[in-house]
């Protein structure tokens, strides 16, 4: 039977397309418009275009300029950190030895565990008075003065990286293991008789057949960096000082606690067009190699 | 004797691996376990010495989160039916309809799964004052919903698509509509495809947080997110009582993830388009 045209097919699309069309594609326009005013959460009647004004600000705002270095200290260290360790677990697990499916479940409940219970954790385990403190001053002995892990903002980015880490491994491990499946086996053993190694056939053979996959981890993963959100939230709230400021919590302190829609509206859209910009950038650079 | 120590390395690296993964969560289970006051403990222990249930029964009754629990079930299960109802149209109406506007439309709605919904946060805001829907489990349930929508029909009409058109024909000689086709016929058929994305739903809306953060004020209406949350940051935290929360927030996902394992990989292997 060929597709049918007329009404029923409307009947079944119009009134969805409609919902989705109020509730997502009007909210982008008219965040669009925002980008232009001066608009405030005090007084939402009140619009006074203002031209380029509030991007103006953005690009002026010397914390813009943190949380963007920031996001790029995440980046760097959380994304490799979960496509390596991933992959390796993947890598560990996929020929199926005794145990296999403990370990997945093990490295898949942080992926389940909901980010404000994961960050809630974290805090509680890198407090001043916390486990880690204590295991790392009382048991081991390296040093007897108390580490400050969330007050201070270098270290405060590197327990939320590896919050990243930690709770993103399990998603790596499940994407890799599908693809390593696909692996032709044939290709391993001709790389065994021909005399090479573990890590040569790694290199070889494996790491070149999930190529594609690789890249679309990379690009997820890189997304996902750029959207963290509830765990600086949560755990410094951006602080001390906006050291640890992200896009998005920048965001929405700007529109929550300083009322200023405007402002927060342009740096969601120079948010969106970054995100937009290293996305295609990836694609192109996939496609030159 | 290579491949021995191979096996070793291997087996090391997967011990200390799983321990790392599975150590907060053990963690948070002991604290939770933990009398009040021997929360910041000298030596702190890893095992409590005393166990008590005490911070269950705060949590539970004392602090409401029976109430948040509910309220997450509820929300979880309208936008549930929501997003299965709508995408399930849409998505049998681009798999089974030519119609004006289809490949645009389709266009339009894919480029939805690439939006981070967090930068639609300030005019949906507007936009649900606006309506009337600020401060109500509502304005949730359809903002869930709508942002569910392009992946679900995603998934939905790639399955659909792969139901035999033979099908189609017979209703229509025995005289059904396109109704009976999508409600007798599609639907009971697509019952693989709903498990993931059940899944992948649930977990999305099961632990949003920025959103309700925004608008929800009146603490009778909090989900589990935003209660836990505010209950950490009111006074010196009670630790005990946010990990009991914390607890009571993700045993049903874990639940639902030991019984369910093979789909719940499959619905985040498949929801990994969406990020």
């Amino acid at each position: 039977m060929r597709k049918k045209n007329g009404t029923a097919g409307y009947l079944f699309f119009l009134p969805v397309f409609l919902f989705f069309a109020v509730f997502i594609l009007y909210p982008l326009i008219r965040n669009f418009l925002y980008s232009f005013y001066d608009f405030r959460l005090t007084d939402l009647n009140h619009l006074e275009f203002i031209g380029l004004g509030n991007y103006r600000h953005v690009f002026q705002d010397h914390v813009f300029w943190i949380s963007l270095k920031n996001i790029f200290i995440y980046g760097i260290i959380s994304v490799p950190g979960q496509m390596v360790l991933g992959f390796l677990v993947a890598y560990a697990l996929y020929q199926n030895r005794p145990g296999t499916k403990t370990f997945r479940v093990l490295f898949f409940l942080p992926v389940i565990t909901s980010w404000v219970v994961a960050s809630l954790i974290f805090k509680f385990v890198f407090t001043d008075q916390g486990y880690l403190n204590y295991f790392i001053m009382d048991v081991l002995h390296f040093t007897d003065k108390t580490i400050s892990w969330l007050s201070d903002p270098g270290k405060a980015m590197m327990v939320v990286s590896f919050l990243g880490i930690w709770k993103g491994v399990g998603w790596a491990m499940v994407i890799y293991m599908a693809a390593l499946q696909g692996v032709p086996k044939d290709q391993y053993e001709a790389a065994s008789l021909d005399g090479c190694n573990a890590w040569q056939q790694i290199r070889h053979i494996t790491l070149p057949s999930i190529r594609s996959t690789t890249f679309f981890i990379q690009m997820m993963l890189i997304i996902g960096a750029f959207n963290v959100f509830t765990s600086i939230y949560l755990i410094t709230d951006g602080g001390p000082l906006h050291q640890t400021e992200v896009m998005l919590t920048r965001m929405y302190q700007k529109a929550f606690t300083e009322y200023d829609l405007g402002y927060a509206s342009a740096l969601s859209y120079v948010f969106a067009v970054i995100i937009a910009g290293l996305t295609f950038l990836q694609f192109r650079l996939n496609k030159q190699e | 004797m290579r491949s021995l120590w191979k096996s070793i390395c291997v087996y090391a690296f997967l011990v200390v691996g799983g321990l790392i993964s599975i150590y907060p969560l053990v963690y948070m289970f002991m604290t939770a376990l933990k009398p009040m006051t021997l929360l910041f403990e000298f030596p702190p222990r890893f095992l409590p010495s005393e166990m008590t249930l005490s911070n269950f029964r705060n949590a539970w009754v004392s602090q409401n989160f029976a109430l948040y629990l509910f309220n997450s079930v509820l929300v979880t299960i309208a936008s549930f039916g929501l997003i299965f109802l709508f995408s399930s149209m849409l998505a049998f109406a681009y798999s089974r309809f030519d119609f004006k506007g289809k490949k645009l439309s389709f266009t339009i709605l894919m480029g939805g799964l690439v939006i981070p919904s967090l930068t639609l946060l300030i005019p949906q805001f507007v936009l649900i004052r606006q309506l009337g829907m600020f401060d109500s489990r509502w304005g949730l349930i359809v903002i869930y919903t709508a942002g569910a929508i392009p992946f679900t029909t995603f998934m939905l009409k790639g399955f659909f698509d792969s139901i035999s058109r033979d099908i189609d024909e017979s209703v229509e000689m025995e005289g059904g509509n396109a109704w009976t086709l999508f409600s007798s016929i599609i639907l009971p058929l697509s019952k693989p495809a709903f498990v993931p994305a059940t899944i992948f739903n649930a977990l999305t809306v099961w632990e949003e947080f920025p959103w309700a953060l925004t608008i929800i004020n009146d603490p009778a209406k909090r989900t589990l997110p935003i209660a836990l949350a505010n209950f950490q940051g009111q006074y010196t935290t009670q630790w005990g009582i946010v990990f009991a929360g914390s607890l009571i927030a993700i045993l049903p996902i874990i639940l639902l993830f030991l019984l369910l394992q093979r789909y719940f990989i499959a619905g985040i292997t498949a929801g990994a388009v969406k990020g």
